[in-house]
């Protein structure tokens, strides 16, 4: 062991023991930031609050909720709603949270793709991004089904239902997800336990892990410009600010993150106390009912595009029903954002609007989520299910096209 | 030297072996713990008593958490063969009651003798053949026995045995 001097004051006691001097330094005073970002750069700090918020939040629900389909429902409703001194708060933050925190989620998602943040070097960042956002939506999945409501029970039985059609073990799956022939009080006590437990810490090592890959390839910029970190955090330590192209992230850049997150949480509680409906479907407040179907089953928002993509295909096509369709380009949905960077095959770094062909893509692909997002809370009848058909396909072909248009922009801009 | 690093690695590859026995062994403990419950297997019988039954009119008993369909036939509703179950003198679907779609419980319009699943517009003939709309396959149909008047939900009778055969032949 290294000699310890007597400590001076207490600061210097606990910094021969743990190293906070170093450590305040490499995490915060001394880790560069590019200066040239804007205000989408700041939807990874907003997560963090979020991710926050949520926790704390659902802390003081876990104390009144009650994990049984008997007492579910009226332990929201009722005791935390009503009884409860603020719990309604509790709810509302969580609820508006959830879905807010997927608005977030794909800005911050978007503004890479826009950006080209996936590629050279910070394919780890990438995959670890996207890694937390499947983990996201399986959180928001198994918490949406706590409140044992009608919309809650029929999404985890549609959800868990997909499940089957994989094929040989599908059925067998699905008995074995649930733990019952149903959804039922054993599927209940296990998602709880994903959504209080597994998958939360799931998520915070994933979090770190995001954080660790962004160190190594640093954070992209507006100009998608490459340089030197440690030429220009010289430049910076030896009083050249002004010319430096980097800032300390704190307190110089996240003086400026607070500055949008101030903005974030007014409107954020805005809707907590004022618009905390939409996050709330009126079906929900109806117990769940196994032997009553609600007319027309929709996910939350943030599932909706995914969710069209899954039932736009209702007719067969060469000898596959169109049940099987779906499900195929369900997983092809899900999957294809992860290898972004390798569909990616234009090696140039530079925000969508100064590539000639991937600016058309990239709007395209935002216009079709859109329609897919809006169709998806229709009833899939009659014209709507052409449109929701059409959209479903559109998204297929604009990931498969991908490389080639990339593959000729390059051609046309480096030549190589 | 060479001695040691041998025993060395034979030390090493020993522990793997136990660690992976012990991996394997916990990986199959954990995927049983998840396993239904003995309790909610054997709860899976249901018997309906169906010479009540009013004809035309959809009676709607549970078994194992999902709504099953039962429906006499009137006089002039023909039987399907593999489809339509004999019970006593009358005919009578038995259907697993839920969407072979997304899973929705499809409604009985007696006066048209035939389901509508409100969900996407599926639809049904009255001993369960998809007809229209984007449902794969025709309604399932549960294990059942036949006993005297009773249906026996659960349990894999002579009745259903051939009703099977007949739909894995086609
Ligand atoms: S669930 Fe019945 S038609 Fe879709």
């Amino acid at each position: 062991m290294a000699e310890f001097k007597p400590a001076g004051s207490m600061y210097e006691w606990f910094d021969q023991r743990l190293g906070i001097d170093k450590f305040v330094k490499v995490m915060m005073t001394e880790y560069w930031i590019p200066k040239n970002i804007n205000f989408l750069w700041a939807m990874g700090v907003l997560l963090t609050v979020m991710f926050t918020l949520l926790v704390v939040s659902g802390i003081f629900l876990l104390m009144y909720y009650k994990p049984d389909i008997n007492m579910a429902f009226d332990s929201v409703n009722y005791t935390i709603m009503q009884e409860v001194a603020y719990g309604w708060l509790f709810r509302h933050i969580h609820a508006v949270g959830a879905s807010v925190v997927f608005l977030i989620i794909y800005i911050h998602m978007f503004t890479g793709i826009y950006y080209g943040s996936y590629k050279k070097g910070r394919e780890m960042i990438w995959i670890s991004g996207m890694l937390l956002f499947m983990l996201f939506s399986a959180e928001g999945f198994s918490g949406y089904m706590l409140p044992w409501g009608q919309m809650s029970y029929w999404a985890a039985y549609v959800i868990t239902e997909i499940f089957g059609g994989i094929p040989l073990i599908g059925g067998d799956l699905v008995v074995w997800i649930r733990g019952n022939f149903y959804v039922a009080d054993a599927t209940l006590t296990r998602f709880f336990m994903l959504h209080v437990l597994l998958i939360p810490l799931a998520i915070l090592g994933a979090i770190v892990f995001h954080f660790y890959s962004l160190r190594f390839p640093h954070v992209n910029n507006e100009a998608g410009e490459f340089f030197d970190f440690d030429e220009e955090a010289e430049k910076y330590l030896a009083g050249d600010k002004k010319n430096s192209k980097v800032v300390p992230f704190w307190p110089v850049f996240l003086s400026k993150d607070f500055f949008v997150l101030g903005f974030f949480l007014l409107f954020f509680f805005y809707l907590v106390f004022f618009h905390y409906s939409f996050a709330m479907d009126p079906i929900n407040f109806d117990k769940a009912d196994g032997l009553k179907t609600p007319a027309h089953i929709y996910p939350e928002w943030y599932f909706l595009w995914s969710y069209e993509v899954l039932r736009g295909w209702f007719f067969e096509i060469a000898g596959i029903s169109g049940k099987s369709l779906g499900l195929i380009a369900f997983g092809f949905a899900n999957a294809i954002f992860l290898v972004m960077p390798w569909l990616d095959r234009s090696p140039m770094v530079k925000p969508a609007n100064q590539r000639p062909y991937f600016k058309y893509w990239f709007w395209l692909m935002i216009a079709d989520l859109m329609v897919l997002t809006e169709f998806g809370k229709l009833p899939p009848t009659g014209p709507n299910a052409w449109v929701g058909f059409g959209a479903s396909l559109t998204f297929l072909v604009l990931f498969i096209a991908l490389p080639f248009i990339t593959k000729a922009e390059a051609k046309k801009v480096g030549g190589k | 030297m060479m001695m040691d690093e041998s025993r060395r690695g034979f030390i090493g590859k020993a522990f793997g072996a136990v660690a992976a026995v012990g991996g394997v062994a916990s990986l199959i403990a954990m995927k049983k713990t998840w396993d239904p419950l003995p309790s909610v297997m054997s709860a899976g019988f249901t018997t309906v008593d169906v010479s009540g039954l009013e004809a035309n009119k959809l009676e709607i008993a549970v078994w194992r958490g999902k709504p099953i369909f039962i429906l006499k036939y009137t006089e002039d509703m023909k039987p399907t063969d593999g489809r339509s179950v004999k019970v006593g003198d009358h005919y009578y679907s038995v259907m697993v009651g839920l969407c072979t779609h997304l899973g929705c419980i499809p409604g009985y319009e007696n006066d048209r003798k035939m389901f509508k699943c409100a969900c996407h517009g599926g639809e049904y003939s009255a001993d369960g053949r998809q007809t229209f709309g984007p449902p794969p396959r025709p309604l399932d149909i549960p294990p059942f026995k036949i006993d005297g008047v009773t249906l026996v939900l659960g349990e894999e009778g002579p009745e259903y045995k051939a009703m099977m055969a007949k739909a894995g032949g086609a």
